[in-house]
């Protein structure tokens, strides 16, 4: 291994990054390129979770103290915009930049000067959809779903959400374009594809399902763009369209969407138990099936979301067939990592603690996703604080989890830096606690009736809704303290070893030093 | 071993005196935790299907966990645990195929008989059509003992100053109408759902089940309601600002009381108010000011100068501020295509009439004239 190891620091000719600035706009450097997207995602978590604690600050309790219904509405929607466009999918675009060359020997990016592209549009896009908050009328405020018509009643602010989505698109797009090709052209002789890690596998179904799935939005959004300005009629009863043909576009891409915030994710949990069970993953094979299976099933489930809509009872019957379905192939992920811990030798370093986590509470948004996809029970739940508890379980507990899981188990091998474990652990539990704290009773509030996207309450919620505030301040606060971790960790630190973790495996941490040179496998290693 | 012995006796009889107090506590707080049985034959099939789902999910969390976490504990290196090396088994993988398959099957039986039962809504005793508007409902009886009875019926005068003061001080906080919807229990009641402007949905918890309310489109909603009784519900879809403010307010009475309450409903003439009353300009101001707080505020706002651009000022607008007839025309009328629907059927003459008036002489917008009913009454 350590021959290996010089072997690659001879080859890179002394070649290093660009001093100032200029470096950080000019790179076409997979490392840089992932770092820029992982810093920018973590600004928007913030710039998300602010949004987040107004929302939970009005929720406090009932009566309408500190900010007005509508701007309430601009913080739902743009807090839900912010935080899936531009911290969770960003973030998962940063790990596959940082970590697809090095899982499968690649030198780089396939597209490297696309790669640049990409990321550099998304922090225009971003300033043109916050730019939205000043302007006459406010911010979109009809929800991130942007149902029509009312999202037709968004003031200045409509062509700028429009357009940002556009650009968001777009990025995502070339992302998606760029792992593919480098997946499918990069590979070290001997990687053959069922050799690839799991994230990799993840991320290159998820590509397609990008590829896939945006440009329908950006069609739907196009649609609404021409019958606010142009005249069409697409989804306005008045003029012949329909105001339910809006909402099968958008979740005939929201639905895969949501599997595109997820499904990277299994590849991370999917490397991180093994490494601390100190045994090899359970069930390689099975859970690349189940992964390819969940992404083609994720295409005819999405009106699971339309259950009120008034659809023919055969078509409630088929989504609700479908999406129970997808539990399944769901389950042989669970039950797989399970096997994987089962009789391995584990230890709990902050990385893994994350991971288990993240296995019991996806699992638990998992069951209410299940109990969501009944349709009799679904028109009980359907628009309440339970679906707003489930996807928040999935989505905060599940994705954001498996990105700060991410964050503490290849820091190390990025900055060559260990971050504090101490610091790690205490971030750890103090997350844990508050966001079942946060997130939770709101199970509770939405069978007891709450609706959705409601900035007052009758009384009768005030107990668990002040609960579920207070979880959430516990929870905006311990990210803060993750920011500072991260701080340190990038400045210095105890050094990292080469293999970083006992137990891990994978090129990134067999055949290269911590940190990683500026640039790597510029020769391929040799896979047995 | 005495010792041993007391500490085991002291944990049981703390363990079952905690339970009994937590159940107790629970008992009065459960209605806070769980979903409701509610009042017609399909909440209680919903409730009862929800139930059935949570146990298994419950069931399976435990068989799930327990094995994770029975693992944590005991496959952990500190314990000097040594790894194994299996990494896969194909039997495995068929069992945790087929029997979570066998699960979901077990599931979608009841969910699909549950579900035929509840889109069936072939004969039903009477047919109410529910339409939404932003941010109020509207109620029309199409037959049955109240046939043509139509009324709106939006937040209580109450529950909306409550809100930015004390809504503890108010029963029903944001929960309570003006004009509630009276149906009689027993019957299998039918509803037809519309809206005038943007998607909303319909939802009272107790009668089970909710359904979207979308303009150009006509949805089906069936009921059945046991008990007498008030029963509360809320708009679940994101319909605007006023999203949160417009409930819904089902009062469910023996037939004869709804007959009698429909015969109420059917013979107030607000004619004889029109003519007999003479309205003077404060009469008028004090009426309007009334019916703007509860009409027209959510877009206009209470002091009168609107959300522009999606909703303009009357404060100093040059309609309100301008010659009569286009104020009256722009409030019986509408403006198609723009949120300002036309009142024309929702408020009747005097309201109309006293609206008006107050926007003509609130806020900075002192022309000083007013408007009689019957002027509406001509307009029309
Ligand atoms: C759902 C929102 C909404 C409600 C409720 C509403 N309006 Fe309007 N109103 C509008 C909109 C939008 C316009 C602008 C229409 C246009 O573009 O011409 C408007 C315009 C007006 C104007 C003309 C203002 C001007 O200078 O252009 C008057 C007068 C008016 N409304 C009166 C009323 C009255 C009286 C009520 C209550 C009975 C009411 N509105 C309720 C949305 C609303
Ligand atoms: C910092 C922790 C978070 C808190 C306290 C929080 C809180 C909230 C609250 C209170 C709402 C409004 C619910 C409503 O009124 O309907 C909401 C909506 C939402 N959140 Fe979060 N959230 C957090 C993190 C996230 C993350 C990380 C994501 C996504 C990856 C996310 C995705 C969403 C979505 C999609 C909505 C729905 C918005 C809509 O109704 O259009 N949230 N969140
Ligand atoms: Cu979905
Ligand atoms: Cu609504």
């Amino acid at each position: 291994m350590s021959e290996a190891v010089a072997h690659d620091i001879h080859d890179d000719h002394g070649h290093g990054p660009e001093k100032g600035l200029m470096r950080w706009v000019y790179t076409t450097n997979h490392k840089d390129i992932g770092t820029l997207y992982l810093l920018f995602s973590l600004a928007m978590f913030i710039f998300g979770g602010a949004m987040a604690m107004i929302i939970r600050a009005e929720l406090f309790q009932p009566g309408m103290q500190l900010v007005d219904p509508h701007f309430f509405n601009q913080m739902t929607t743009m807090h839900a915009l912010i935080m899936v466009f531009g911290a969770v999918m960003p973030a998962f675009v940063g790990l596959a930049n940082w970590l697809i060359p090095m899982m499968i020997g690649a030198p780089d990016m396939a597209l490297p000067r696309m790669n640049n592209w990409s990321f550099w549009i998304l922090p225009f896009a971003f300033a043109l959809m916050s730019a939205t908050l000043f302007m006459e009328g406010g911010a979109p405020a009809a929800g991130w779903t942007m149902y029509a018509p009312l999202v037709l009643q968004t003031g200045d602010a409509f062509p700028f959400l429009i357009f940002a989505i556009h650009l968001l698109g777009i990025s995502s797009v070339m992302g998606a374009i760029n792992i593919i090709a480098t997946i499918m052209n990069m590979r070290a002789p001997g990687m053959t594809l069922m050799k690839m890690p799991l994230f990799v596998w993840t991320w290159f179904i998820t590509a397609y399902l990008l590829i896939a799935v945006m440009p329908v939005f950006a069609g739907a959004v196009t649609m609404l763009l021409t019958d606010k300005f142009f005249g069409t009629a697409f989804f306005s009863a008045a003029g012949g369209g329909d105001p339910v043909l809006y909402q099968h576009i958008f979740w005939f891409f929201g639905h895969p969407e949501v599997y595109i915030m997820i499904l990277p994710a299994f590849g991370i949990i999917s490397a991180i138990i093994p490494t601390f069970a100190r045994k090899p993953l359970f069930g390689y094979s099975s859970m690349v099936y189940a992964t390819a299976s969940i992404a083609f099933l994720s295409f005819v489930v999405w009106a699971h979301h339309m259950f009120t809509v008034g659809m023919p009872l055969a078509g409630e019957l088929f989504f609700m067939y479908a999406t129970m379905m997808i539990a399944v192939p769901t389950g042989v992920k669970i039950f797989n990592w399970v096997s994987t811990m089962w009789k391995g030798a584990m230890t709990f370093e902050t990385p893994m603690l994350f991971a288990l986590a993240f296995v019991v509470l996806f699992t638990i948004g998992g069951f209410s996703g299940l109990m969501l996809a009944i349709t009799p029970v679904d028109f009980q739940y359907h628009d309440t604080y339970f679906v707003v508890a489930h996807f928040h379980y999935v989505l905060v507990t599940g994705a954001v989890y498996s990105i700060i899981a991410a964050a503490y188990y290849w820091m190390p091998k990025w900055t060559g830096h260990m971050y504090n474990e101490t610091a790690g652990k205490i971030h750890f539990w103090w997350s844990t606690i508050s966001v079942n704290v946060l997130f939770f009773p709101q199970h509770f509030l939405g069978l007891a009736g709450m609706p959705r996207r409601i900035p007052d309450y009758s009384v009768q919620f005030a107990d668990w809704n002040m609960v579920s505030s207070i979880g959430g301040f516990a929870f905006g606060l311990a990210q803060i303290y993750f920011c500072w971790i991260v701080y340190k960790t990038i400045k210095g630190g105890e050094k990292a070893t080469d293999q970083v973790w006992e137990g891990a495996t994978g090129l990134e941490f067999e055949n290269l030093p911590s940190p990683v040179p500026y640039h790597s496998f510029t020769t391929a290693p040799q896979i047995r | 071993m005495t010792m041993v012995r007391r500490i085991n006796g002291f944990i049981v009889v703390a363990t079952v005196t905690m339970m009994a107090g937590m159940q107790s506590a629970l008992a009065g707080y459960m209605d806070t935790l769980n979903m409701t049985r509610g009042v017609t034959p399909v909440s209680e099939r919903v409730y009862d299907l929800h139930m059935l789902i949570l146990w298994i999910c419950i069931i399976i969390g435990i068989v799930v966990f327990g094995a994770m976490f029975y693992s944590m504990v005991k496959h952990r290196k500190s314990r000097g645990a040594v790894p194994a090396t299996f990494h896969e088994s194909t039997r495995m993988e068929i069992i945790w195929t087929i029997v979570p398959f066998l699960i979901l099957v077990g599931m979608a039986v009841p969910a699909t008989k549950t579900l035929i039962f509840m889109t069936d809504t072939t004969e039903p005793d009477m047919t109410v059509k529910i339409t939404g508007h932003q941010w109020k409902w509207e109620y029309e009886y199409l037959d049955g003992a109240a046939e043509g009875v139509r009324f709106i019926s939006s937040l209580s005068a109450d529950s909306r100053k409550a809100v930015y003061a004390d809504p503890e001080s108010v029963d029903n906080y944001l929960l309570d109408v003006d004009n509630e919807v009276v149906l009689p229990v027993g019957k299998k009641i039918h509803f037809v759902l519309t809206a005038s402007d943007v998607i909303h949905a319909w939802w009272v918890p107790e009668l089970g089940q909710k359904q979207d309310a979308i303009p150009g489109f006509i949805n089906e909603l069936w009921t059945e309601i046991r008990k007498p009784g008030v029963y509360r519900g809320q708009c679940a879809e994101l319909c605007g600002r006023d999203h949160g403010f417009m409930p819904i307010v089902v009062r469910a009475v023996a037939e004869e009381e709804f007959t009698a309450w429909a015969a109420d409903k059917k013979g107030i003439g607000k004619e004889t108010e029109v003519t007999d009353k003479i309205w003077t300009i404060d009469d008028l101001y004090a009426r309007g000011e009334e019916v703007y707080n509860t009409a027209c505020i959510g877009c206009h706002q209470l002091n009168g100068m609107g959300l522009p651009p999606t909703f303009p000022a009357i404060n100093g607008s040059v309609i309100a501020t301008g010659p009569v007839a286009g104020h009256m025309d722009i409030i019986l009328n509408g403006r198609p295509g723009t949120a300002m629907v036309a009142y024309k059927d929702q408020l009747d003459d005097v309201d109309i009439a006293a609206v008006i008036t107050y926007q003509r002489n609130a806020w900075d917008n002192k022309v000083g004239d007013h408007v009689l009913p019957a002027d509406v009454k001509a307009m029309r």
